[in-house]
């Protein structure tokens, strides 16, 4: 072949996640590279690992990992079109519309296919596979007239399978050939373990059970097994093992395993020197790698060697964790263990079964299977991986912790110990990042995107990273100004156990200084509203508070404010709609719906907003709280009452959630929504608390926000009661209020919880710290001492002194210019008030 | 405070009721000049412009721990450009009184005027003192 272009044309089939991790890597290595990337589903790459997600509510766009990132980076892409020919000889490939692509180089990342076992029948409507989104839809269409639904397989992907059926809402059954539930990960009694768990959710589970034929029967189907047995069904989903997509490799003469896969040397190239093999696909030393962290290991080999790079890839560790139907399973190295030493651990009331093996000499993990509790994944995974010597006990590896402890430090492990495998960032990056300067958590994460996988790392990534700045005689000064040593945490919880109910008591006693300043001032402020709920313009509590809690009101940039009533739900009567008009006439102020569902009017004179509050409260409205760090709006959704796909009253909802935390003053603003069906249109996977209706009840999201580092919220509860969402809420609220750092929203701290989504859910749903009560208590408190600030306010002539605008005139101040702009005013520009001056003069 | 300057007039601007406690409120300088500089104009509820000049806007602090307890500066903040100081939040920086402009939170040395941020910006501070209950300005 001859070119005319120098620049290397590389050609990738398939975009799935590898494909997808392959051509991000190497438009990174070699950005002069044309790269072209061609895919046979209808989207770009998206996040399969979480596919089972949609099911719960996420949104299909939402698992996208392109995005509009190809035209960015100047890759090539065709999706919808398989290719069905590599013409090895002319350097090209062939799709099924009949394109074709030269290239220099080929890299095929085709995955891998649901096996379907040869079973009569296996092709009736209503049987299915699970591994894209067009699958996905088709099941959930399938779904919705069905009753049953009959998962056969039980390994990994089948339970998985059958947590997706069950949140559809299906009767649902596992059908397993084998003595045992994943019988590749699991020991027997660990495999046992798992199935009582699962059982118990309601999920029937049918082991040593071969499916001879499926059958039509009635409206559905029917599954006939070999000991005579049967299974009535809607539909059937087949989980039975993946085979290595190699077809179009074979047929280019490409060497195939004997069982599939296309085989691949340690540089990812297959025997022909122009095509590398990636992901799913590829068979390294007889083995297929049925996980995507091996897979981004082989595609950044490929770009490494494709951009002249010598990277090798030598295999990969098999270990997962994971969670199946909410339990949680870690299996690492050799699981089953025959030859070696074992240790296991067995609690039949929470079923948590753990067993470690130990080589034959006793010093090292061979592997190991958790099931029902994960907290020992992390440590014994280190010590397999780097092959360190197991402590004089081994067994307290797998017992459970008192004080959640490790047993390993930080400073055992080698500097080559992946600390996050997802990512591949090991201990010597993290001290290489610290040695250049990072002192914060957050930066290493996002510098080196550790912990941003699955998450599972948090804990030791914490752990390193406190252990490496200790080495080095760093301390992490975490005084949240010059008036305190104390974190806002510490603060609180002082304050709350000495009682301390004013700001120059707590100064006394715990700060430096007479003064405090604005940094301190305001964050005391909210953990005594927090605590004692009392009035924020009350007494001492005046000089206190921040720019908008000063006057109740959000300052704008010409020193004027913005007034918010509040609007529970969004739900608004006609008359209420008049009166805010009416005010908003009267005193001339700019009207803006908020993104909350609420009404902000803007450029209020300060001493104009008593009367414009006693407007709104004889016309019913209360406080917005939008110059608050506290709740502003539950935004919700018609929901039941109106749209014909809601299945709860979303708006009732949002009522009772507004009303219960309206007064709630928290570390920083709080924003809620709630959806009456998993459409979703109320965003509330976009708000600190996210309430998305199910035919069961509530599925409850936490942690997400807008604004400038939007984040989504985590999926922490499902199908859960008005009385238990009510309670994790408040106990989530509660917690975050005692526990964040000033001005951290939801979202970093739950990033910044150790353990993260995990730990939250332990704290808040099992209780493992113990203070549910307490929570639960101190939030009826706030809640039992709500008052509207303002109707306060606008009653009390103290209060009221502070919104002249000068102590000794009643003149407005001048300096404020208003123009007019689309039948509105608006601040003047500095021109506009020269200009005015200009002509008023004249 | 030294009532004894004599070229000093004193001007009565308020009274201690009308102070605030650890916060601050504003008071009209009416024989003053418009301190920031900007040329006149307001607007009425009724929608004219008006331009009758308005005199100083001073800003004053109540710290009634402290020694001195009265402070005042100018209310216009230079950088947010608006009349806001007097609601800012008062406390020290390595032990220099300030207040925090509640626009872009700024601090300004209430005894020098200076900008700790930028020290290319000064407003303007004024000599007060008490008189029986009246706040008095020295001009
Ligand atoms: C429900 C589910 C849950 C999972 N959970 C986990 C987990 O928790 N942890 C984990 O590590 N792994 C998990 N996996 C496995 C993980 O998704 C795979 O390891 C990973 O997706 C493999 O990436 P790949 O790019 O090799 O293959 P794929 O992601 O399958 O991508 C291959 C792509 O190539 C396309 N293609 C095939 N043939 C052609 C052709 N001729 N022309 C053009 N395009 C073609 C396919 O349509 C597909 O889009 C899960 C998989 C599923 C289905
Ligand atoms: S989220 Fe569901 S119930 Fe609410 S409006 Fe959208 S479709 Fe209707
Ligand atoms: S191990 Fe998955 S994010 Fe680090």
């Amino acid at each position: 072949m001859h070119r005319s272009s120098d620049n290397q044309k590389v050609v990738v089939v398939g975009n799935g996640m590898v494909g997808h991790h392959f051509v991000t890597t190497l438009a990174d290595l070699q950005p002069d590279c044309e790269i072209t990337v061609i895919g046979a589903e209808p989207t770009p790459a998206y996040d399969r690992v979480h596919l089972s997600e949609v099911f719960a509510g996420r949104s299909p766009e939402d698992l996208s990992l392109a995005g509009d990132g190809y035209d960015k980076l100047g890759v090539l892409a065709h999706h919808g079109d398989p290719v069905v020919e590599i013409d090895v000889d002319n350097q090209a490939v062939k799709t099924r519309a009949g394109q074709t692509y030269p290239y220099d180089k080929l890299v095929i990342a085709t995955g891998s296919t649901p096996f379907v076992p040869p079973i009569p029948g296996n092709d009736h409507p209503g049987c299915f596979v699970y591994r894209t989104l067009e699958d996905l839809d088709a099941i959930r269409r399938a779904s919705r007239d069905a009753t049953t639904g009959v998962v056969i397989g039980g390994g990994l992907l089948g339970l998985e399978c059958a947590n997706a059926l069950k949140n559809l809402g299906l009767e649902t059954h596992v059908v397993e050939f084998a003595p045992g539930l994943m019988g590749v990960q699991l020991d027997p009694d660990g495999s046992q373990t798992l199935r009582r768990h699962i059982e118990e959710l309601g999920v029937r589970v049918h082991t040593s059970t071969a499916t001879e034929q499926i059958q039509g029967h009635h409206q559905g189907l029917r599954l006939n097994f070999a000991d005579g047995n049967h299974l009535d069904t809607d539909i059937i989903v087949f989980s039975a093992g993946i085979r290595p997509n190699d077809q179009l490799a074979q047929a280019a003469g490409l060497e195939v395993g004997e069982r599939g896969g296309i085989v691949i040397n340690s540089a990812c190239r297959t025997g022909n020197p122009h095509i590398y093999a990636v992901g799913e696909c590829a068979l390294f030393q007889q083995r297929i790698f049925g996980l995507v962290a091996p897979g981004y290991r082989m595609a950044e080999v490929a770009a490494d060697q494709l951009a002249g790079g010598t990277s090798e890839f030598s295999g990969a560790d098999m270990s997962t964790k994971l969670k199946l139907l909410g339990v949680e399973v870690g299996s690492i190295g050799d699981a089953h263990g025959t030859a070696s030493l074992a240790y296991t651990y067995a609690d039949p009331v929470q079923k948590i079964y753990a067993r470690m093996n130990l080589t034959e000499d006793g010093q090292k993990v061979a592997g190991a299977v958790l099931v029902g509790n994960c907290d020992a994944y992390d440590q014994l995974l280190q010590y397999f991986v780097n092959e360190i010597s197991v402590p004089e006990c081994p067994e307290q590896l797998i017992l459970p912790t008192v004080n959640g402890d490790s047993v390993l430090s930080a400073d055992a492990l080698p500097d080559s110990a992946a600390i996050c495998s997802c990512h591949n960032v090991t201990k010597g990056a993290i001290s290489q990042h610290i040695a250049e300067g990072c002192r914060d958590l957050g930066e290493l994460k996002s510098a080196t995107k550790a912990s941003t996988g699955c998450g599972g790392c948090a804990a030791l990534l914490k752990n390193v990273f406190d252990r490496q700045l200790e080495s080095l005689g760093i301390e992490i000064d975490t005084s949240i100004c010059e008036h305190f040593a104390h974190t806002r945490q510490e603060l609180f919880h002082i304050c709350q156990v000495e009682g301390i109910t004013d700001f120059a008591t707590l100064l006394g006693k715990h700060g430096r200084g007479s003064h405090g300043c604005d940094i301190c001032k305001p964050a005391v402020a909210s953990i005594l509203a927090s605590l004692y709920n009392s009035h924020i313009l009350e007494g001492q509590n005046v000089g206190l508070q921040d720019t908008n809690d000063h006057l109740l009101a959000n300052m704008q940039k010409n020193g004027t404010y913005s007034v918010v009533p509040r609007i529970p739900g969004g739900e608004i009567t006609p008359d209420k709609l008049i009166a805010i008009g009416q005010v908003a006439k009267q005193y001339d102020l700019y009207t803006k719906i908020t993104g909350g569902q609420r009404i902000d009017l803007f450029g209020a004179h300060m001493q104009d907003l008593p009367l414009i509050w006693r407007d709104l409260i004889d016309a019913g409205f209360e406080t917005g709280h939008a110059y608050g760090k506290s709740l502003r709006t539950v935004k919700s959704c018609v929901g039941s009452t109106w749209c014909r796909y809601g299945v709860q009253d979303s708006v009732g909802m949002a009522l009772l959630l507004e009303n219960r935390y309206k007064g709630l003053r928290s570390p920083h603003k709080l924003k809620f929504a709630v959806s009456g069906c998993t459409r979703e249109c109320a965003e509330a996977q976009s708000k600190d608390v996210g309430v998305i209706a199910t035919d069961k009840g509530w599925n409850l999201f936490v942690g997400g926000n807008g604004g400038m580092r939007p984040r989504h919220a985590e999926l922490f509860a499902t199908d859960i009661d008005d009385a238990t969402l009510v309670a994790y809420i408040d106990r989530i609220l509660m917690f975050y209020v005692r526990t964040a750092d000033r001005l951290q929203r939801t979202s970093v701290w739950m990033e910044s919880l150790e353990g993260g989504l995990s730990y939250l859910q332990q704290v808040i749903i099992d209780d493992c710290l113990g203070i549910n009560a307490e929570l639960e208590a101190q939030m009826a408190h706030i809640v039992g001492t709500y008052q509207c600030e303002w109707k306060t306010t606008i009653q009390d002539p103290e209060k009221l002194k502070r919104f002249r605008q000068f102590v000794n005139s009643d003149a407005a101040d001048t300096q404020v210019v208003f123009v007019r702009e689309r039948a509105q005013k608006r601040p003047a520009t500095e021109e506009e008030i020269s200009l005015l001056a200009v002509e008023a003069q004249s | 405070m030294n009532l004894a300057a004599t070229t000093a007039k004193a001007v009565p601007l308020c009274q201690l009721s009308d102070l605030i406690p650890g916060s601050g409120v504003a008071a009209l300088y009416q024989g003053g000049q418009n301190q920031s500089g900007q040329n006149q104009g307001g607007h009425n509820k009724d929608g004219k412009q008006k331009s009758a000049p308005q005199g100083e806007q001073i800003a004053l602090f109540y710290l009634p721990d402290n020694n001195p307890s009265l402070y005042a500066v100018s209310n216009y903040d230079p950088i947010g450009r608006a009349n806001v100081l007097s609601r800012g939040i008062v406390g020290t920086i390595n032990t220099r009184l300030v207040v925090a402009s509640p626009l872009y939170k700024q601090h300004f040395d209430l005894l020098s005027g200076v900008c700790l941020e930028d020290s290319r910006y000064t407003i303007k501070v004024y000599r007060v003192h008490l008189d029986q209950q009246t706040v008095v300005l020295e001009v």
